[in-house]
């Protein structure tokens, strides 16, 4: 029991972290805090299944397509909306990003891009058993992908120029245009590449929760929450935060009684306040040594 | 090289810089000098595009820069090491550098520099991997000036460079100042420490709230009685032009 809730529990954690390193990295590059991420991945999800069902498109091909969507929506967003707003206070752009989800909802719904039908799973399959513990192959596929994401990040954050540049222009956006380094466009590939993650998290979650316009909404809440319990500004933080949010919350509807085992969502985010109150950069926040 | 023709740079209502007009030769240096608020970091600000100046040009090599966003002036040859040294703290000493050469497109010849600057500023020998944040103050400046030649600048912008340095530090930054100045590179330095900046310069200028107010070589400079009382007299700078500070919001 307890190990089958552990393992279910970091498969819907790693979604909840795929989910979180995209909204951080958008927010330590650009300091905006992307509420339209759900409704964002949502939207790259749905162009997914509107290539595989209306189109007749494979559905691998499907996928890319959804991460292409999200790495051009990323572009859009930047390019299209935010820069022309750019000298507006950043907690106001918040809002925007809410406001481009709700149009991007607008835009699903007036295309038709709606379907009642379930998600295909890429992986379809037989579970496997391992000891009294099963494991279906979406969560194989849940597990590998969020390996992947997680090294990619590393690879791109430890070893390429445009990495290095992110993370220089989030610790000092000054200094990093001094050098010559392009802030605006950091910001856009910063775009991209958190709704293409974004998109990832939303093919992954929608063949588990019905897909409909706000299904993604709830997956964006864990995600903040996971990113906050991972101190915010750092990326592994957001992985590791996402885990324990899924086995903390399998747990509790595991273990509790029926009555209270629907709280489970309540529970987390008391935990999350507690864990504010005594550590508040969170559990693997960074607390800059230079400072500035 | 670098030609200054009547810059007026405003912070919203405030005028910063009034008709600042100087000329720079290739190779030379030229001290920037002034009290706080003169306009010293504007000047250096408006010549890097971090501000756009409201009117008139600056000129590099002929050419007007004074329109053109930040990394454009980087990639055509001005960088600057700002005030307090603004380095990438929770980067290592090498991703610093590896960031000081952005603009660059040719990756091995980078590669070199760095050993380079490692010859050049030996305290930061073996130290490649270090978070740069947890150097001490004389180490951030000189990997601060160690990033900015990694972009490999024909004019070189500094502004305090001696900022909350140990005069035993101040002095080793300034050889190495000199020492570049050797090699040919332009450097235009913003300072507070008039004394040893005109040593090693070969002309300057005196700011005051954003105005030319004095400029000339060295030699003049120094027997002027304004430098001397302003910024030779060691520490008394309670001097007597009351108009001297405040950030040009005076006149």
């Amino acid at each position: 029991m307890l190990a089958q809730l552990i393992v279910s529990g970091l498969a819907a954690g790693s979604l909840y972290g795929i989910m979180a390193l995209g909204l951080i990295l958008i927010y330590k590059t650009t300091h905006i805090l992307n509420f339209g991420q759900g409704d964002m991945a949502m939207f790259s999800t749905f162009i997914a299944l509107l290539l595989f069902r209306t189109y007749g498109v494979p559905l691998s091909a499907a996928l890319g397509g959804a991460l292409v969507t999200g790495i051009l929506l990323g572009v859009v967003v930047d390019r299209g909306l935010l820069r022309w707003a750019k000298n507006a206070p950043v907690t106001s752009l918040f809002i925007a990003t809410l406001g481009i989800g709700m149009i991007l909802q607008a835009i699903a719904l007036w295309m038709g891009l709606i379907d009642a039908r379930p998600f295909p799973y890429a992986l379809r399959g037989p579970p496997l058993f391992i000891g009294d513990v099963v494991l279906r192959q979406h969560d194989l596929l849940v597990f590998g992908v969020a390996l992947a994401v997680s090294l990619v990040f590393f690879l791109v954050f430890k070893f390429t120029k445009v990495g290095i540049a992110m993370r220089a222009t989030s610790q000092n956006r000054r200094a990093a245009q001094l050098m010559g380094i392009n802030v605006g466009r950091i910001g856009t590939w910063s775009w991209a590449l958190g709704l293409g993650t974004g998109a990832i998290a939303g093919c992954l979650v929608a063949p588990i929760v019905f897909l409909d316009l706000t299904s993604m909404v709830f997956v964006m809440i864990k995600a903040i929450a996971a990113a906050v319990l991972g101190g915010f500004t750092s990326l592994p933080g957001a992985v590791v935060g996402g885990l324990l949010l899924g086995v903390i919350e399998n747990l509790f509807s595991g273990y509790m009684p029926p009555a209270i085992a629907p709280l489970k969502t309540t529970f987390v985010f008391t935990l999350i306040i507690l864990v504010l109150v005594f550590r508040p950069h969170g559990l693997l926040g960074e607390r800059s040594v230079g400072g500035h | 090289m670098l030609k200054f023709e009547g810059v007026n740079t405003f912070y919203g209502p405030i005028h910063a810089l009034k008709d600042v007009s100087f000329d720079v030769d290739k190779g030379a240096l030229v001290a920037v000098l002034g009290a706080n608020g003169a306009g010293k970091t504007t000047l250096m600000n408006t010549t890097s595009g971090l501000i756009r100046a409201r009117s008139g040009q600056i000129l590099l090599e002929g050419r007007r820069i004074d329109r053109l966003t930040p990394d454009r002036i980087v990639r055509l040859g001005i960088t600057q090491v700002p005030e307090g040294r603004q380095l990438f703290p929770d980067l290592s000493v090498a991703e610093n550098l590896r960031m000081g050469a952005y603009v660059r497109r040719d990756g091995a010849s980078a590669h070199r520099d760095q050993a380079d600057v490692f010859e050049r500023f030996p305290a930061l020998k073996g130290r490649a991997r270090q978070i740069a944040g947890t150097l001490s103050g004389g180490e951030q400046q000189m990997l601060a000036i160690g990033r900015a030649l990694m972009a490999r600048p024909r004019v070189l912008l500094l502004d305090e460079p001696s900022l909350g340095l140990s005069p035993l530090l101040v002095r080793q930054l300034f050889d190495r100042l000199a020492a570049l100045g050797r090699e040919g590179i332009t450097m235009v330095v913003a300072e507070q420490n008039a004394y040893l900046s005109l040593e090693m310069a070969s002309h300057g200028i005196v700011l005051e709230t954003g105005k030319v107010a004095l400029s000339g070589s060295s030699d003049e400079l120094r027997r002027t009685d304004r430098v001397r009382q302003l910024y030779l007299g060691t520490k008394d700078k309670a001097g007597p032009l009351p108009d001297d500070t405040g950030g040009g919001v005076h006149n």
